[in-house]
């Protein structure tokens, strides 16, 4: 009976992955993926020991409406954060499950560590990972991180060895180096690698579960876990290659915070009017939306003023997503979408980088790294070699930008200072919306 | 030797699942993925029936606690996105 409820459940599990892959039918990979996990919750409850079964249901119910609670509260720009601090908190439920198996099962001494160590460090660097997004900032000594991550882990090693061999007396400093081990790791990630990072803690909590399914003999945990698991690595690759970075380059690049002195250079400061005036004769215009969009909230607006320059003015606009705009992979999009944006209007890098030589408005709205020319020409920058959107190649830029200040990845960006840029300096939001009026 | 198996024929699995995924849907795939990993409640349920010392109950009661945040909140978030992503009627213009 088990094994025909858990073929089940896998094929309803990779049939809702199969639904995610395509925009129209997404939602319902959702819908698929809440009953098997639902499913398979109330199917184990089944053999569950009665007395334990009013706490246990209790405390699921609990969480479901805490979590519901807080994630009703979250606008869409602060969504990567919410899904790393989750994604964390699954890796502490495995590292939990396997605290509880160090007393039964003397063999399975390794395995226990390491889930203990993968949950742990899941955890922790996934708390690092919110704390980076939420823009907390620690004052970080101006010391090579570097060092104290090596330390930590010869004394790791060290440990292990200690708690392997007199099971389980040195468990708790396993345990402490294991959470300031993530801890660290994620501190000195340049921000700009953040999106790889989720997507790398996204299958770590997919390891977890298979781990733990070993320990436990487990097949569902095991084929979910390696389904998620190695699809989280798929997405760790697909965006390392887009980036043309190898892996090992993120972790061992320093985050970096050189701020070239700018204040000598000198940029030429426009109005939404001035703008306005040149999106209208233009024929031409790719809109490069950053996370400062994001920020703002501006997606319906930038929709709204793409509209009217599409409707009424005949300019060919279209929008251009770089694989690491935003937080997370994807973010842009699901902004994008939410304010109605068709998709054939949106781009990837590939497909429209040669578009900006022949483009003659480039609109960078709360974008800076993913636009720098640096990563084409200086070998010093923590961005070297990352491909960028060539907007520098269109014949005029529009950037529109809070401040002067660097990029999230701590660079300032030449782009600011040419001749053919005009800066809005400003909210986005509260821009668009003035374009718009000029525009009307 | 036999979980192991089935271990290696999964990644293979997952591996081709994700393939076809469009780059435009990234955002709700990790978030789905993320709510679908928090199914490691099952093992801490199986685990309760295993046990009988206190503390290890207790350490379990928290396990089943911040799995079930994962995965509802992982839902929650992905329902959220997804919507942006549904087939629209009305048009705002």
């Amino acid at each position: 009976m088990t094994n025909i409820i858990y073929v089940i459940i896998y094929a309803l599990i990779i049939l809702s992955i199969y639904f995610l892959a395509e925009p129209k039918k997404a939602y319902l990979g959702n819908y698929i993926a809440t009953f098997s996990l639902l499913f398979s919750i109330i199917y184990t409850l089944l053999h569950l020991n009665s007395h334990h079964l009013i706490p246990v249901l209790s405390l699921i119910i609990t969480g479901a409406i805490l979590s519901i609670i807080v994630s009703s509260r979250i606008t869409l720009p602060n969504l990567p954060q919410m899904i790393a601090i989750f994604n964390g908190l699954g890796g502490l439920s495995s590292s939990l499950i396997a605290l509880t198996e160090t007393n039964t099962t003397p063999h399975h001494h390794s395995l226990i560590l390491l889930i203990i160590f993968i949950g742990l460090v899941t955890f922790s660097s996934s708390f690092a990972t919110f704390i980076k997004l939420q823009n907390i900032n620690i004052p970080i000594p101006n010391f090579p991180l570097h060092i104290i991550n090596y330390f930590i882990l010869t004394a790791l090693l060290i440990s292990t060895y200690f708690t392997f061999n007199f099971f389980p007396q040195y468990l708790y400093i396993f345990i402490s180096l294991s959470l300031s081990f993530g801890f660290f790791f994620v501190l000195t990630i340049g921000g700009a690698d953040m999106p790889i990072i989720i997507s790398i803690l996204n299958s770590l909590s997919g390891w977890c579960a298979v781990l733990v399914g070993f320990s436990l003999s487990n097949i569902l945990l095991i084929i979910v876990g390696s389904i998620i698991g190695s699809s989280g690595l798929i997405l760790t690759h697909s965006m390392t290659k887009a980036l043309n970075r190898k892996l090992s380059s993120i972790f061992t690049t320093n985050q970096k915070n050189k701020n070239l002195e700018s204040s000598h250079h000198h940029i030429h400061k426009a109005t939404p009017k001035d703008a306005s005036f040149l999106l209208e004769n233009a024929h031409k215009v790719i809109i490069i939306p950053g996370f400062g969009l994001a920020a703002s909230n501006a997606q319906y607006e930038v929709v709204n003023m793409a509209n009217i320059l599409k409707n009424k003015y005949h300019v060919n606009v279209k929008f251009a997503i770089h694989p690491i705009a935003g937080r997370m992979p994807g973010h842009l999009n699901v902004l994008l979408a939410e304010a109605n944006l068709p998709a054939q209007d949106v781009f990837e890098l590939k497909d429209i980088n040669q578009d900006f030589e022949t483009t003659d408005i480039a609109f960078i709205i709360g974008a800076n790294d993913i636009t720098n020319p640096l990563a084409n020409t200086d070998p010093q920058s923590s961005i070297y070699k990352m491909p960028i959107l060539n907007a520098e190649l269109a014949k005029r830029i529009i950037f529109v930008k809070r401040s002067l200040s660097p990029g999230y990845s701590g660079l300032d960006n030449p782009l600011f200072y040419l001749d053919k840029t005009l800066m809005l300096l400003g909210d986005a939001k509260e821009i668009t919306k003035q374009i718009i009026t000029y525009l009307e | 030797m036999f979980l192991f198996d089935i271990f290696i024929l999964s990644c293979f699995i997952g591996y081709f699942a994700i393939q076809n995924v469009t780059p435009v849907l990234y955002s709700p795939l990790m978030s789905v993925t993320n709510a679908i990993s928090g199914i490691i409640l099952i093992g801490a349920i199986l685990s309760l029936n295993s046990t009988t010392s206190p503390i290890n109950i207790y350490i379990l009661y928290s396990a089943i606690f911040t799995a079930s945040i994962n995965i509802f909140g992982g839902l929650y978030i992905s329902q959220k996105m997804l919507n942006m992503f549904k087939p629209k009627g009305k048009n705002n213009d």
